[in-house]
């Protein structure tokens, strides 16, 4: 073709697209780095690790870290109460808080979109049926509710993921129907109507896609709101069991030491703070790499 | 492209319809009522922001449809769209009755919207917007559609390398190109064109129209003109259609209206339509009031609380349409007789 003369370049497929507008936010590069150092240990965690998150060494209890005084390097992080290798169970640890943040954040994106795009789309009856439904679940504090499910359901990681992704599941459809409803009325849409698109046609690739921006950005806050959740679950015994090595539940059976060894608390909680907020940074960058407005020509 | 010798009004002509074959689009005393809620303790008003429009629009003609917001314009749009059923009257595309949910009629009938910042997917490219129309209705493969899509891109003055940008990479011009163009993807019979150019820069307007103009005579197209401005319409319209409250008040050809408007109302919008002429003082008639509100139309003639002719029969009995072919009015005291001097500005 002679086309292909004047043709300079071939357009940008869209991952390079997206990398390209995501990487321009140094925050969200930022971010992400940290969420995958995280990820790599979580997955190589039985190679990374020092030792076995379990394993008692009665002879290094409350173990300073090596940094500090008294500390020994065997154990970087220092041992806690009954002598477990902090910096191990922090490393096992990060499997749990991210499988929570995935399953809670998946389980209540799905349901919260699927529900909140029937209310917004169809309007109605239907609508006010689901929304005064959500209006009684976030009458509730989140984590009361969360608590009380987990004591009908009974204690355990896997019904505290359940829990948390129905106390969050409100926000997803709220969000949702109300920019459901903002673009059902928009030109573009009648546009596609006319030119005889169906209701999931419209519901699912015209409507939806325009919606996806503040979506994307509650679904990051919502992954670390999952992790703390479930963390103030195991804080409050009713999440993840001992001795399984979660953040939360690792800060709760720290609670007593405080005082004497500071290390028990603070790293955990450190642990949790750095993965909040690197996905938090990754959602925002996302939302502008997403958003074609903000794109230049 | 005029052709008002014809004498078509389209109106109620028997003969024209002889002349110019079965009309594509016909509307039969379309109605269409809403009804809106007040309060929790009152009954459900309603609104007749339609209330007995009759039409009929020909292959290759345009009728445009005048009047002020809150007429009834983008009601009638939506009607003629198959967006909604009317709740009486009967629509005829093709000769055969249109209903919301039929899908073999949707195609016939496209829409270009006033604003062509919202009337575009932001999220597609250019390509997708206008390749959706063809994968939602035609069996074509990948290389057919891309093909149509760039002849039709090429046809409303797109370049090839627009297909792979977005929407907002473009002007408010090259935009509604783009929106003439997905409306037109699926070889439509009528264009519903809802004032396609008031969002425009005046240049692009003239740039925009002289393309559907184009498009017209090529593609052989009927337009529907929504519009509340007359000077563009005296540049495209065969047939006029003025609208009051629901209701048309006047309608005729381009030709007639303009030249001898017999409807006070119509009379006032001819007279606020400025005119390129620093010589030519007309006399500027100035309506008092506002819209009255659909909710209470008054009485009668809807146009009597600000008409300067209006009598008391005015005040109480509608008055029908009348006239010839070329131009009818629903009015007691049409312009041409003597009658009270309009208020001047």
């Amino acid at each position: 073709m002679a086309v292909s003369e004047t043709k300079t370049a071939a357009p940008p497929s869209g991952l390079a697209e997206f990398w390209f507008y995501f990487s321009r936010n140094r925050g969200a590069v930022l971010g992400l780095v940290i969420f995958l150092v995280i990820l790599c240990l979580a997955i190589a965690a039985p190679v990374v690790a020092p030792h076995s998150p379990t394993e008692q060494n009665r002879a290094v209890l409350l173990l300073p870290p090596a940094f500090a005084a008294g500390g020994q390097l065997t154990y970087l992080l220092g041992t806690d109460p009954v002598g477990r290798d902090i910096l191990s169970r922090l490393i096992y640890g990060a499997r749990f808080s991210l499988f929570i943040g995935l399953v809670v954040v998946s389980l209540s994106v799905v349901s919260g979109v699927l529900v909140g795009l029937i209310a917004g789309y169809f309007r109605g009856r239907i609508d006010t049926a689901i929304m005064r439904v959500m209006d009684i679940v976030l009458a509730f504090p989140s984590l009361l509710l969360a608590l009380v499910l987990v004591a009908v359901l009974g204690p355990g990681l896997l019904n505290a993921m359940i829990a948390i992704s129905l106390v969050n599941l409100p926000h997803f459809v709220r969000l949702t129907r109300a920019s459901v409803m903002t673009e059902r009325t928009k030109d573009y849409v009648i546009g596609s109507q006319v030119a005889g698109a169906g209701t999931m046609r419209l519901m699912f690739l015209t409507i939806l896609p325009n919606c996806l921006a503040p979506l994307i950005v509650q679904a990051t806050l919502a992954f670390s709101a999952a992790i703390l959740d479930a963390a103030a679950l195991g804080f409050l015994g009713m999440g993840a069991q001992p001795p399984t090595p979660e953040w939360g539940t690792m800060l709760a059976e720290a609670r007593e030491f405080i005082q004497r060894a500071w290390w028990v608390v603070t790293f955990p909680g450190l642990a949790i703070l750095i993965t909040v907020l690197a996905i938090n940074l990754m959602g925002d960058g996302l939302r502008d790499a997403l958003d074609p407005k903000l794109k230049r020509s | 492209m005029r052709e008002a010798a014809l004498g078509n009004s389209g109106m109620n002509g028997e003969t024209s319809d002889k002349a110019l074959g079965a009309p594509v689009l016909e509307g039969r005393d379309l109605a269409r009522y809403y009804a809106i809620s007040r309060g929790p303790f009152k009954p459900t008003a309603t609104v007749r922001a339609l209330n007995g429009v009759s039409f009929s629009l020909h292959s290759g003609r345009t009728l445009a449809v005048v009047g002020e917001s809150g007429c009834g314009k983008s009601t009638l749009a939506r009607l003629v769209t198959m967006i909604e059923d009317p709740t009486a009257g009967e629509l005829l595309i093709d000769g055969k009755p249109a209903r919301v949910g039929d899908r073999s009629l949707r195609s016939l009938v496209q829409i270009v919207f006033q604003n062509p910042y919202g009337s575009l997917n932001p999220r597609q490219k250019v390509g997708t917007i206008l390749d959706e129309p063809l994968r939602i209705n035609t069996k074509d493969d990948a290389a057919t559609r891309r093909a149509k899509v760039e002849e039709m891109m090429q046809k409303v003055g797109l370049r090839p390398e627009h297909y792979d940008r977005y929407p907002h990479m473009f002007s408010g011009g090259q935009r509604q190109r783009i929106a003439i163009a997905r409306a037109l993807m699926l070889r439509p019979k009528v264009l519903v064109l809802d004032e396609p150019v008031s969002a425009l820069d005046l240049s692009i307007q003239a740039q925009v129209l002289n393309l559907l103009m184009d498009l017209q005579k090529e593609m052989g197209l009927a337009y529907l003109f929504i519009s509340h401005g007359l000077s563009v319409v005296r540049h495209i319209a065969d047939d006029i259609m003025v609208m009051y409250l629901g209701r048309p008040v006047e309608t005729g050809t381009s030709e007639a209206v303009f030249s001898d408007p017999q409807h006070p109302y119509t009379a006032a919008l001819l007279s606020a339509t400025p005119v390129a002429n620093p010589q030519g003082r007309r006399q500027r008639i100035a309506l008092q009031g506002e819209l009255p509100s659909p909710l209470k139309p008054p009485s009668g003639c809807p146009f009597n609380p600000r008409c300067w002719r209006a009598t008391d029969q005015c005040r109480e009995i509608m008055p029908a349409l009348a006239g010839d072919a070329a131009q009818q009015f629903a009015c007691y005291h049409p312009l041409g007789e003597k009658a009270p001097s309009p208020p001047s500005a």
